[in-house]
C-alpha cells in the first residue's frame, strides 16, 4: 500500500481496530479463563468454557440457526431481485422514490419494528382476528414463537440490506446485453439466468453475505417473536451472559461463531481473485 | 424478389413519430443501408426487424413468412449492436458460441463452427481473451462473427463502425465488405454516416423524420438526390432556385437567377415557363478559371470573386460569390500547378460547369440548407 493511501485509511482502520480487532481479542481472552461464581473472570487460563460446547444441544442449535440464517438468505434473494430489476430499470425520478421506499423503515428504530411485529401477530391482533374469521386459523393457534415467525420478521429486517446491493449492480448492468442474449437465440428466462445472474453476481454474493451473517448472530428476533423451537446460537450468547452470569462461556460460543463468519469470507476473497 | 420486406410500418413512441408509413424491400444478398440523422426511424425500423420493438402498424415479412409477432428468439436473424453489447462474463470464443450453445449443437459442431468464426474475423489468437482485454476493433469482429456464427438470414447491422476512430473505421468497412463477399447473406445496415453507406452497400434508403426520403443505389443517391434533403445530407451541394423562362428542347430550358444571370436547366418532366425550379449542383462539378471561358450552349457560367478558400490537401474548396449566389466549389489537385495556388481570397474568377451536372430537385425545404458543410468544417462528414 502506498503511503497516502495508508494515510488516507488510516482513521478507518483505527476504527476498525478499536471496536472490532480488540473486542474480538478481549472475547477470545476471556473465553480462556476460568469462571467465577458471581460472574466473574478468576486468575490463571482454563479450557473449561470450550468445554461447554460439547453440550448435546449445540448441535441441534448449530443446525437451527444455519437452516434459519439459510431460508431467510434464498428468501431475501429471491424478495430482492424482481425489486432491483424494476428499480434499475425505472426512469430516474422513479428510481430515487423507490431507493426512498426500501430506506424508509430505517427511520425507525429496528426494536421498535420488531415490536410492531409482536403487535400484528399477536393472539388478539388484526392479522390472527382475520384469519381466526375466515376459518383459516385454528381458535387457540398461534401466529407468534414459531421458527417460521422468526424468518418471516428476519426476512422482513434483512429484506433492505438485500435489495441495495443488488440495485447497485442492476443499475450498473447493461440491459441491451439482453438483447443480445434474446437475439441470439435465448429465452426470456434463459437470458436473465445465463446472462442478467452472471452480470449481477458481485451484487448477489455481497447480498448473500451481508444477510446470511448477521442472521447467524441473529438474537433480538428471536428472543422476541420466537419460542422454545426457535432458540438460535445468539440467545445461547445471550442467556451465558445474562442468566448464567458466566461470561467465558459466553466468550467460548462467540469465539466459536466469530470463527465460522469468517470463514465465508475467506473463501469468497479466494473467488474473487480467479 | 424481396427477401425481407416493410409494409406500410408506423410507430410512434408518444406523441413522436419514429417511423411514419414506411414500405421497403429488400433483395436477397444485398447490402441494405437505412441511411439518416438520428431520429429519423432507421434504428427503429432495425429494431423491429431483430423483433425488439413491435410496429404500432404494418407487417414485416421474412422470406415469405409473417414475423411481425415473433419473439426476437425465433427470428432467423442475428444483429451485430452499436456497442457490441458482448457479453462481460464470457471469452471471446463463449462469446461467439453463445447462440450455437442456446440452439443445443453438440460439442463438436460448436468448436469447428466457432473456429471457422474465428478464422473469417482473423480472431484465432486471441479466441481464449476476455472481452475486457481486447480492443474496440476486435469487440467489434467478435460482436460480428457472434452473429455470423448462427447462419442467420439477414444480418441486422446498427452503426457497427460508430464507436471507432476513422482509420479503424475505413479498415473494417473494407473487411465488412470482403465477410459480405465470402458468406452472401443479406446485410440490413443502419447508419449516420453518408460515405460509409455509400461505399458498402447496393442500395440505400435515406431516411428523415421517420419517412423514406429516396430508395436507389448509392450512384443514384449522389448523383440523382429527389428532394433538398437527400442532396444536402448526402455529399455537399449547392442549391440554385430559379424561374423558368423559356423552353430550349423537351429537356432544357433557360431559367433566370436574377435580373442579370440566367441558367440552362435539365430537366426530365416537361415544365413549362413561370415554374420556380430547385436545383443540387455538386461542389466538384463546378469549374474556376481566371479567364473567361469559351461561350457554348449547353454550360453554364458567372463572373464572381473568391470569399473564402480552404485547402485539403487531395483538394481545395472555394465559397464564390456570384450576385445573390454563394457557390462552393471544389478543384481536384490531379497535378500541382501553380496556377492552382494562385487563386486567393478576394481574386475575381469565372465559375462554369456543364448544364446536364446539375440536378432538378422534387422538392426543396429551405431548412436544409443547414445540412450544407460549412467551409471551415471538415467536408464530408454529415451531421449526426
Amino acid at each position: 500500500m502506498k503511503s497516502r493511501e495508508l494515510r488516507a485509511s488510516l482513521p478507518s482502520l483505527l476504527w476498525l481496530l478499536v471496536f472490532v480487532a480488540i473486542p474480538t481479542l478481549l472475547v477470545c481472552y476471556i473465553a480462556f479463563k476460568p469462571a467465577t461464581s458471581n460472574g466473574g473472570i478468576a486468575a490463571g487460563w482454563s479450557l473449561s468454557a470450550f468445554k461447554t460446547l460439547a453440550d448435546p444441544f449445540f448441535p441441534t442449535i448449530i443446525a437451527r440457526t444455519v437452516v434459519i440464517a439459510l431460508i431467510t438468505t434464498a428468501a431475501c434473494l429471491l424478495l430482492a431481485l424482481p425489486v432491483a430489476w424494476t428499480m434499475a430499470r425505472a426512469s430516474a425520478s422513479a428510481k430515487n422514490w423507490l431507493l426512498l421506499l426500501v430506506v424508509v423503515p430505517f427511520w425507525t428504530n429496528f426494536l421498535i419494528r420488531v415490536f410492531a411485529w409482536k403487535q400484528i401477530l399477536h393472539t388478539e391482533g388484526p392479522l390472527a382476528m382475520l384469519l381466526r374469521n375466515m376459518h383459516l386459523l385454528e381458535a387457540n393457534a398461534m401466529l407468534l414463537y414459531h421458527p417460521a415467525t422468526v424468518i418471516v420478521v428476519s426476512i422482513y429486517s434483512f429484506l433492505p440490506f438485500a435489495i441495495l446491493p443488488l440495485y447497485a449492480t442492476a443499475e450498473k448492468f447493461d440491459f441491451t446485453l439482453l438483447d443480445a442474449a434474446r437475439d441470439l437465440g435465448a429465452s426470456r428466462a434463459r437470458a436473465l439466468r445465463q446472462v442478467f445472474l452472471p452480470g449481477i453476481r458481485r451484487g448477489i454474493s455481497t447480498a448473500a453475505i451481508v444477510v446470511f451473517i448477521p442472521m447467524l448472530g441473529s438474537y433480538i428476533i428471536p428472543d422476541l417473536v420466537g419460542g422454545k423451537e426457535s432458540e438460535m446460537i445468539g440467545n445461547k450468547i445471550a442467556q451465558r451472559n445474562f442468566n448464567d452470569r458466566n461470561l467465558p462461556q459466553a466468550a467460548a460460543i462467540s469465539a466459536a461463531l466469530t470463527l465460522a463468519v469468517l470463514l465465508p469470507f475467506a473463501i469468497r476473497r479466494r473467488t474473487r481473485s480467479d | 424478389m424481396s427477401f425481407l420486406r416493410f409494409e406500410n410500418i408506423r410507430k410512434s413512441y408518444g406523441s413522436f413519430r419514429a417511423v411514419d408509413d414506411v414500405s421497403l424491400s429488400i433483395e436477397k444478398g444485398q447490402v441494405f443501408s437505412l441511411l439518416g440523422p438520428s431520429g429519423s426511424g432507421k434504428t427503429t425500423l432495425l429494431r423491429m426487424a431483430a423483433g425488439f420493438d413491435k410496429p404500432d402498424q404494418g407487417r414485416i415479412f421474412l422470406d415469405g413468412i409473417d414475423i411481425t409477432d415473433l419473439p426476437p428468439e425465433r427470428r432467423k436473424v442475428n444483429t451485430v449492436f452499436q456497442n457490441y453489447a458482448l457479453f462481460p462474463h464470457l471469452t471471446v470464443r463463449e462469446n461467439i458460441a453463445f447462440g450455437l450453445k442456446i440452439a443445443g449443437h453438440d460439442k463438436n459442431t460448436i468448436r469447428r463452427e466457432v473456429d471457422r468464426m474465428l478464422a473469417l474475423v482473423d480472431l484465432e489468437a486471441h479466441a481464449d481473451k476476455g472481452i475486457g482485454a481486447i480492443s474496440g476493433g476486435q469487440k467489434q469482429r467478435v460482436a460480428i462473427a457472434r452473429a455470423l456464427v448462427n447462419r442467420p438470414q439477414v444480418l441486422l447491422l446498427d452503426e457497427p463502425l460508430a464507436a471507432l476512430d476513422l482509420k479503424l473505421r475505413q479498415r473494417l468497412l473494407m473487411e465488412l465488405n470482403a465477410i459480405h463477399e465470402e458468406v452472401g447473406i443479406t446485410f440490413l445496415y443502419v447508419t449516420h454516416d453518408q460515405s460509409e453507406a455509400i461505399s458498402i452497400s447496393d442500395q440505400i434508403a435515406v431516411m428523415n423524420h421517420g419517412r423514406i426520403q429516396q430508395i436507389g443505389t448509392p450512384t443514384q443517391i449522389y448523383e440523382t438526390p429527389h428532394n433538398s434533403f437527400v442532396a444536402a445530407f448526402i455529399g455537399d451541394t449547392n442549391f440554385l432556385n430559379a424561374t423558368l423562362e423559356s423552353s430550349l428542347d423537351p429537356h432544357h430550358s433557360r431559367a433566370r437567377i436574377d435580373a442579370e444571370r440566367s441558367i440552362i436547366v435539365k430537366h426530365e418532366r416537361p415544365l413549362r415557363p413561370g415554374d420556380s425550379v430547385h436545383l443540387s449542383l455538386r461542389p466538384e462539378k463546378i469549374h474556376l478559371s481566371r479567364s473567361e471561358p469559351e461561350p457554348a450552349p449547353d454550360r453554364n457560367r458567372a463572373q464572381g470573386l473568391i470569399e473564402d478558400r480552404i485547402y485539403f490537401g487531395s483538394h481545395t474548396r472555394y465559397r464564390v460569390r456570384c450576385g445573390p449566389l454563394l457557390l462552393t466549389a471544389e478543384v481536384q489537385h490531379q497535378k500541382f500547378s501553380a496556377s492552382d495556388a494562385s487563386l486567393a481570397e478576394g481574386d475575381a474568377v469565372w465559375v462554369h460547369w456543364q448544364a446536364d451536372d446539375s440536378f432538378l430537385l422534387e422538392s426543396y425545404d429551405a431548412q436544409d440548407e443547414a445540412l450544407l458543410t460549412e467551409l471551415d468544417e471538415e467536408p464530408h462528414d454529415a451531421a449526426p
